[in-house]
C-alpha cells in the first residue's frame, strides 16, 4: 500500500524514528567527523535527536510546521556548533510557510526542503561543491520540487537516494568552509559528515514512511 | 587509545567544571540560571558589555577570562563546539546596560553562525550588539583571505585589550574599533606534537606518529595545515617565526607583547626553551618585547604543543595593554 501523506500525529511518530535513528548513528558520525573535522559531530547530532525526541513526545502539535519548528529549535539550542546552527536553521526555516499544513504529502516535503535549503545557505553562505550538507540537501530539494504530485513514500525513497548520491559526492570535493576547509586536498576521500547527517534524516524519514505502508 | 580523564559524567563535564570555575572565583562571578554562560557578579550601570565565548574544553580560554578589566560575561558552548543562541542571547540581556554589548570570539562557522542568529535576536529585543572575530592564526589561511582564518592563543590578547576599553569607553563603536585594532595587530601560530581527547568519547581528535607533528595545528584538535619529523626546539621556533613574522608584518623597531602558549599538555620547562629561542630571533630583527606571558592560556585538552603570539603595540593599545586586570586565567599588575 502506498503512503499518499501523513497526518500531523504521525509526523510526530516519524520524527521520533528519525530521533532514534540519529541517536544510534553516533559512532558513525563520530567516526565520519574524525577523519576530517574535530570527531564531535556524533556526539552533538546525538544529544540534539535526544533533546528533540523529548520535545516532540511530551507535547501534541497544531500542524506540520509546528512539528518541524520544534525540531528545528531543540536542535539549535542544544547540539550548539556549527551543526546546531545548520540544523536547527534547516528545519526553522523549512518548517516557516508549513504552518497551516494538517499532513505531510510530497508537495509540502518539497517546501520543507527548499525553504530549509535557502535558510541555510543564508546563514552559512554555502555554496554547492563546498562539501557541506548543501551538497546532500541541494539535489534531495531539486528532486522533491520534481515528484510534489507523487506519494510520498515514493517521493522519500527518491529525494533519499538524491541526497545520499550528493553525500558521496562530496568525496571528491575539497571542504572549502568550516574547521575542515585547513585541510586542504587532505579532505578528499571522506564524506562530508554534515551531509552524511542530512542523507541520514532522510533515509530515517523514509524508512518511517515505508515501515507504515 | 582512550586517554585517562579525571571526570565524573561525561556528559556534565560542561556543568561541574563551570560550577568550579564559580567557586574559584569567590563571589566574583556567577552562572545564569539554566544556561552554562557566566558572568560577572556586579556590573556597574553604564558599561559597554563585553561578551566573550565559544566551545569548552580549551580552558582558561574563554570562560576564564570573566574579571576586573577583562570580559564581563562568557557563553559557554559543549566540549570543543560553540555556544547556542539561547545561551549567548542570556548572556546578552544579563550584560545590556543599554550601552550595548560587544561580541568578541573566535573566527569559527559555528562560532559565528550562533553569535549571529543570536544577535539578530538580541536586536529584535531592542538590544544593540557589535561583533569582532579573532583570526590571528596565520597558517589557516593566506592573508588575502584573512576572514577565513581561525582564532587560537591572540584571544587573549585581544580580550585583555577590549575588557580594558569596555571598562574606560562608554561607546560601543570605539570600543569595537580598539577591539578590532587590537584583532588586526595580532598573528599566532601553533605546532602540536600529540593529540588531545574528546572527553565524551576519549578518542584523541587525531593520530600523529610517534615521530612527527603536526604544523599548524588548531585549537580544535582539527588537523593542521602539514606535517614534518620532529625538529628541536629552535629549529622549529624558527620556522614558526618565519610564518609570522612577515605576515603581519613585524618590522624593526616595532615593539610587542609576546605570548608563549601551552596547547595542554606541554611543560613550562619546554615553554621557556621556546621563549628563550623567540627572544633571540626578535633581538635580531630588533624588535622589542614589551611584555612576555609564558603559560597555559588557551588549550585543546591534553594537546601537547605550543603556540607563539605577537601582538604589536602602539599608544594606544599599549594605554589598554597597561591597565591592570585580574581574572581566573589571567592577571596584570
Amino acid at each position: 500500500m502506498s503512503v499518499s501523506q501523513l497526518p500531523v500525529a504521525q509526523v510526530t511518530q516519524m520524527v521520533l524514528h528519525v530521533c532514534q535513528g540519529m541517536e544510534g548513528s553516533k559512532d558513525l558520525l563520530t567516526q565520519a567527523d574524525k577523519a576530517i573535522g574535530d570527531g564531535d559531530h556524533g556526539v552533538g547530532m546525538a544529544r540534539g535527536f535526544e533533546a528533540v525526541r523529548q520535545k516532540v513526545s511530551s507535547q501534541p502539535f497544531a500542524s506540520v510546521g509546528d512539528v518541524f519548528k520544534a525540531v528545528g529549535t531543540a536542535l539549535l539550542t542544544s547540539v550548539g556548533g556549527a551543526s546546531g546552527a545548520i540544523f536547527g536553521t534547516l528545519f526553522r526555516g523549512g518548517a516557516s510557510r508549513l504552518g497551516d499544513r494538517q499532513a505531510l504529502d510530497a508537495a509540502s516535503l518539497a517546501i520543507l526542503l527548499s525553504d530549509g535549503l535557502r535558510a541555510v545557505q543564508e546563514r552559512g553562505k554555502a555554496k554547492p561543491g563546498d562539501k557541506t550538507m548543501v551538497d546532500a540537501l541541494g539535489p534531495a530539494s531539486q528532486m522533491a520540487q520534481e515528484l510534489t504530485t507523487i506519494d510520498l513514500d515514493e517521493a522519500l525513497s527518491q529525494v533519499t537516494e538524491a541526497a545520499r548520491l550528493g553525500m558521496e559526492s562530496t568525496k571528491n570535493m575539497v571542504a572549502a568552509l568550516g574547521k575542515s576547509q585547513s585541510l586542504g586536498e587532505r579532505s578528499l576521500g571522506h564524506p562530508d559528515p554534515g551531509a552524511v547527517s542530512t542523507y541520514l534524516m532522510l533515509k530515517f524519514m523514509a524508512e518511517y514512511v515505508h515501515q507504515i505502508a | 587509545m582512550k586517554s585517562k580523564k579525571i571526570i565524573n559524567d561525561p556528559k556534565q563535564v560542561v556543568a561541574e567544571l563551570l560550577e568550579g570555575l564559580v567557586a574559584a572565583c569567590h563571589g566574583q562571578i556567577r552562572k545564569l540560571d539554566g544556561v552554562n554562560a557566566l558572568v560577572k557578579a556586579e556590573l556597574p550601570g553604564d558599561k559597554v558589555g563585553l561578551l566573550i565565548g565559544g566551545g569548552s574544553g580549551h580552558e582558561p580560554v574563554f570562560h576564564g577570562f570573566i574579571g576586573e578589566n577583562m570580559a564581563d560575561g562568557a557563553a559557554c558552548g559543549n566540549i570543543f563546539a560553540a555556544p547556542s543562541p539561547d545561551i549567548i542571547l542570556a548572556a546578552t540581556r544579563a550584560l545590556d546596560r543599554g550601552r550595548g554589548v560587544l561580541y568578541l570570539y573566535g573566527n569559527y562557522a559555528g562560532d559565528n553562525m550562533n553569535f549571529d542568529i543570536a544577535a539578530e535576536m538580541a536586536a529584535e529585543e531592542g538590544m544593540r550588539t557589535r561583533t569582532v572575530r579573532n583570526w590571528d592564526d596565520v597558517a589557516s589561511a593566506p592573508p588575502e583571505r584573512m576572514e577565513q582564518r581561525r582564532g587560537i592563543a591572540g584571544d587573549l590578547f585581544a580580550i585583555k585589550i577590549a575588557g580594558a576599553a569596555a571598562a574606560q569607553v562608554k561607546d560601543l563603536d570605539e570600543v569595537y574599533r580598539v577591539a578590532s585594532l587590537a584583532r588586526d595587530n595580532l598573528r599566532s601560530m601553533g605546532v602540536a606534537v600529540s593529540a588531545g581527547s574528546i572527553p565524551e568519547t576519549g578518542e584523541p581528535t587525531f593520530e600523529l606518529p610517534d615521530d612527527e607533528m603536526e604544523i599548524g595545528m588548531g585549537l580544535h584538535g582539527e588537523p593542521g595545515v602539514y606535517r614534518d619529523k620532529m625538529l628541536p626546539a629552535d629549529a622549529l621556533v624558527e620556522k614558526m617565526l618565519e610564518r609570522i613574522l612577515p605576515d603581519l608584518p613585524f618590522r624593526p623597531g616595532d615593539q610587542v607583547a609576546l605570548l608563549v602558549n601551552d596547547l595542554g599538555a606541554t611543560t613550562m620547562m619546554e615553554l621557556l626553551i621556546v621563549n628563550r629561542r623567540v627572544r633571540q630571533i626578535l633581538k635580531d630583527r630588533n624588535i622589542q618585547v614589551y611584555d612576555t606571558v609564558v603559560g597555559s592560556y588557551c588549550t585543546c585538552q591534553e594537546m601537547a604543543g605550543f603556540s607563539i603570539t605577537l601582538l604589536k603595540l602602539n599608544d594606544e593599545l599599549k594605554h589598554y595593554y597597561d591597565m591592570p586586570a585580574q581574572s581566573f586565567g589571567y592577571t596584570r599588575r
